[in-house]
Order: C-alpha cells, then sequence, then structure tokens
C-alpha cells in the first residue's frame, strides 16, 4: 500500500514523468492560488473517480462480468473509454453541484476549471493506469489519492517557480512559453532523482 | 481553394498546435522516445482529428448547445476506440509501446479544442482540412522531438543505426538523457525558441520587463 502511495506521488508522478494534464498543467499555472485550488479539485475527482470506475470496470465491463445473468462470453472492455468519461463527468458535475452549495468561494475562485477536469488527460490516464496495472479496490483508493496528490505537487511548486520567473529578464523567444516548458523539464528531473526511494 | 488550403498551412507553423496554442502536448511528450511510435501516435492523432472534425461538423446544427460537450466527447471517443482496436489487430507490439497513449487521443485538449473553436461553426469539408492540418502540426513537432530522441539517445534512427556506438567500435556515446523524461521538455522549449527567433510575432510580450537604467 505505502509502496503504491510513495510511486504515485514520487516515482510516477503523474505530471512530470507520464505527462499527463501538461495542457493545464502550463495554462492554469501563470497564479498561485489558482494552482492551489486546481491541484486540491483534482486531488478531490482522482480520488474518487479511480476507485469508482475499479468498480465500473470489474462490475460490468471486464471479460465474463455477466456470467451471473447467463452472458459468460460477453466481453465489454472496449467501452471502457466511453464508460470511464462518463463517470469522470458525472462525478465532476456533482463535484460541482457540492462546492457550490457548500464551499461557494471555493467554488468561484475555481471557476471554468472544474467542468475542464472531465478533459484533463490526468484524470482519464489514472483511470485508464488503474486497468493497466489490474489493482485491486482498496490499491485502486490509495493510488487515486496518490496521484491525484502529486499531479497537485507538481502544480503547486510549478506555480510558485513561474510567479517567480515573471520579473527576470529572459531571452525573447524564451518568453512565456519556452521557459515554462525549460522549468518543467528540469522539475522533472529533479523528480526522477526519487526513483532512488526504494524503501 | 486558395481558402481551404489556409485551413491546411496556417497550423503547421503560424498556428502551431502544440507551440502556440499549447494543444495536445501531453501524448507529444510521452510517446516521443522513438521515432517509430511518434509516427504512429502521430498518424493515429491525425486520422481522429480529420474524422472527428468532419462528423461533428456534419451533425452541428442538429447538436443542443446544452449537451455539445458530451455528444462531442462520446464522437470522439467512438472514433478512438475503432483506432485503438485496428491498433492491437494489426500493429500489437506498438500498439503495446503505446501504452494508454491512444486511449487519451479522447482527452486530447487538441481534438475537442478544434472540434470546439473550428468544427462547431464551420462546413464539413474546411473541418476535415482543419483537422487534417492541425494533424500535421502536431506531426511535425512529434517527429522532430521523436527522431531528435531517438537519434541522440541510441544513435538509431527508425530503428536503423545511423551513428556508429562506441560500444560497438564505433564514435558515438550515446546520452541516455535523451531517454528519460525531461529530454521532451526541454527539446520543445529549444524548439519554441528557435520558431520564435525565426518568426518573432510569436514572442509573448513579457508582463513585467526591466527598465534599461536599472538593467546597467
Amino acid at each position: 500500500m505505502m509502496d503504491i502511495l510513495i510511486a504515485a506521488i514520487f516515482q510516477e508522478n503523474l505530471a512530470l514523468t507520464s505527462f499527463l494534464g501538461i495542457c493545464t498543467f502550463l495554462a492554469v499555472s501563470e497564479r498561485f492560488e489558482t494552482a492551489v485550488g486546481l491541484g486540491l479539485a483534482i486531488t478531490a475527482v482522482q480520488t474518487v473517480t479511480v476507485p469508482v470506475n475499479n468498480l465500473v470496470f470489474n462490475g460490468f465491463l471486464i471479460d465474463g462480468a455477466w456470467g451471473w445473468l447467463g452472458l459468460p462470453e460477453v466481453d465489454l472492455t472496449f467501452l471502457k473509454l466511453i464508460a470511464f468519461i462518463g463517470v469522470i463527468a458525472a462525478i465532476v458535475q456533482v463535484l460541482e453541484m457540492v462546492l457550490d452549495r457548500y464551499a461557494p468561494a471555493l467554488y468561484r475562485a475555481l471557476g471554468i476549471f472544474l467542468p475542464l477536469i472531465t478533459v484533463n488527460c490526468a484524470v482519464l490516464g489514472g483511470s485508464l493506469f488503474m486497468v493497466e496495472r489490474q489493482y485491486n479496490f482498496a490499491e485502486s483508493v490509495v493510488f487515486g489519492f496518490g496521484s491525484g496528490a502529486g499531479w497537485a505537487l507538481a502544480i503547486i511548486a510549478f506555480a510558485a517557480i513561474r510567479e517567480r520567473l515573471k520579473y527576470s529578464d529572459i531571452p525573447s523567444g524564451l518568453q512565456g512559453l519556452g521557459s515554462a516548458f525549460l522549468v518543467t523539464g528540469l522539475m522533472s528531473l529533479g523528480f526522477a532523482a526519487f526513483a532512488g526511494i526504494n524503501n | 481553394m486558395a481558402s481551404n488550403l489556409r485551413h491546411i498551412t496556417s497550423p503547421l507553423i503560424d498556428n502551431n498546435p502544440i507551440t502556440l496554442q499549447i494543444l495536445g502536448i501531453c501524448s507529444a511528450l510521452a510517446v516521443t522516445t522513438s521515432l517509430s511510435t511518434a509516427f504512429v501516435m502521430s498518424a493515429a492523432l491525425t486520422i481522429v482529428l480529420c474524422l472527428a472534425s468532419g462528423s461533428i461538423s456534419l451533425i452541428r446544427k442538429h447538436i443542443p448547445p446544452v449537451i455539445r460537450l458530451i455528444v462531442q466527447i462520446i464522437i470522439i471517443a467512438s472514433v478512438v476506440i475503432v483506432i485503438d482496436g485496428f491498433l492491437q489487430a494489426y500493429a500489437f507490439d506498438l500498439s503495446r509501446q503505446l501504452s494508454i497513449f491512444v486511449g487519451l487521443i479522447v482527452t486530447n485538449c487538441l481534438v475537442l479544442g478544434r472540434a470546439e473553436a473550428f468544427a462547431m461553426r464551420n462546413p464539413v469539408w474546411p473541418s476535415i482540412l482543419d483537422g487534417l492540418g492541425n494533424g500535421l502540426g502536431y506531426s511535425m513537432i512529434l517527429i522532430t522531438v521523436g527522431a531528435t530522441r531517438e537519434l541522440l539517445g541510441a544513435g538509431n534512427l527508425l530503428d536503423y543505426n545511423v551513428l556508429p556506438l562506441a560500444s560497438d567500435g564505433g564514435w558515438f556515446e550515446p546520452l541516455d538523457l535523451m531517454q528519460l523524461a525531461p529530454s521532451a521538455f526541454f527539446i520543445i522549449g529549444m524548439l519554441i525558441w528557435a520558431i520564435r527567433t525565426y518568426w518573432t510575432k510569436q514572442i509573448e510580450v513579457p508582463k513585467f520587463s526591466l527598465r534599461i537604467d536599472q538593467v546597467r
């Protein structure tokens, strides 16, 4: 369990080693506060969607899941993409309503980014990795939380660096996106050092 | 016809999805360790983009605005499932190497972004061309990065040895860094720098610039 958690946060960080959610990562890291909010939202969504998708996959889609209905040869695994996207969209919608009701301040701060989580590849990628690595339910809870927290850690650190970078004198061609890529590269190199953590 | 041609040529450099629009970067980085995976990924994405843009544009007048995102995602997901199945049937090894990244074309912001920004408002033929153009712009970056990484990281191009390796009596010592994740970021960053040095109008204006007398 601990292995999966540590690996998901550091060694296999979704943003910096699997490059998932990089579009949002680069686009939403201009300000520190929004980065923190988005990081928290992703962690919450990821912690819920990965286990739920685990149940959906093992309960409905996996080869032989309909055996109890007398349909043992039905294999719906090819539907996993559509099913996962549907689950993610539904959960994001629920999260949106819950936040609107109980934490309106955070809801307003996140604004447009909340619905956009649906198409963040980190969330779908988390679920697909869960299937590929065949995690059971408990492991998928840990993996969901760990990968979400790892992504949040990366974007918060990145936003902090970018805030400082705003005032620095960069060659004009590297201004903005170019320097963002180079900084992400350096961070990714830094996270590669965590690969040495082997309990 | 000239205007149609523009749909293909403008996303190549002037409006490149990766270096300017910040769309579809995730997959661009992960699959570029070798040239062959970059090729397959580019082809898969270009096909998905053309088909999805075309079919979304075809039914654009019948999609209710409230649920348009869901309709678009379902169309894209269906196309991706077909491509994924096709790759697993005819190129199983490559499909293993691409791992989850073919499936992730569903959430590739490039496909959804073009559907939302272009295909929803334009007729079928320009939408397909726009898809093709953006697909080619994406492929261009992917193939450049893939070629650089494979050449410097392993001395090969498409698994064919180009630079004789030191271990086989040649002179080239492979750079292991190129096979690791961070190198993709560095190469794309440098590529953006190179493009913007030549096409200077793409340069972003800094929000806070130093005054000359402070620099001295």
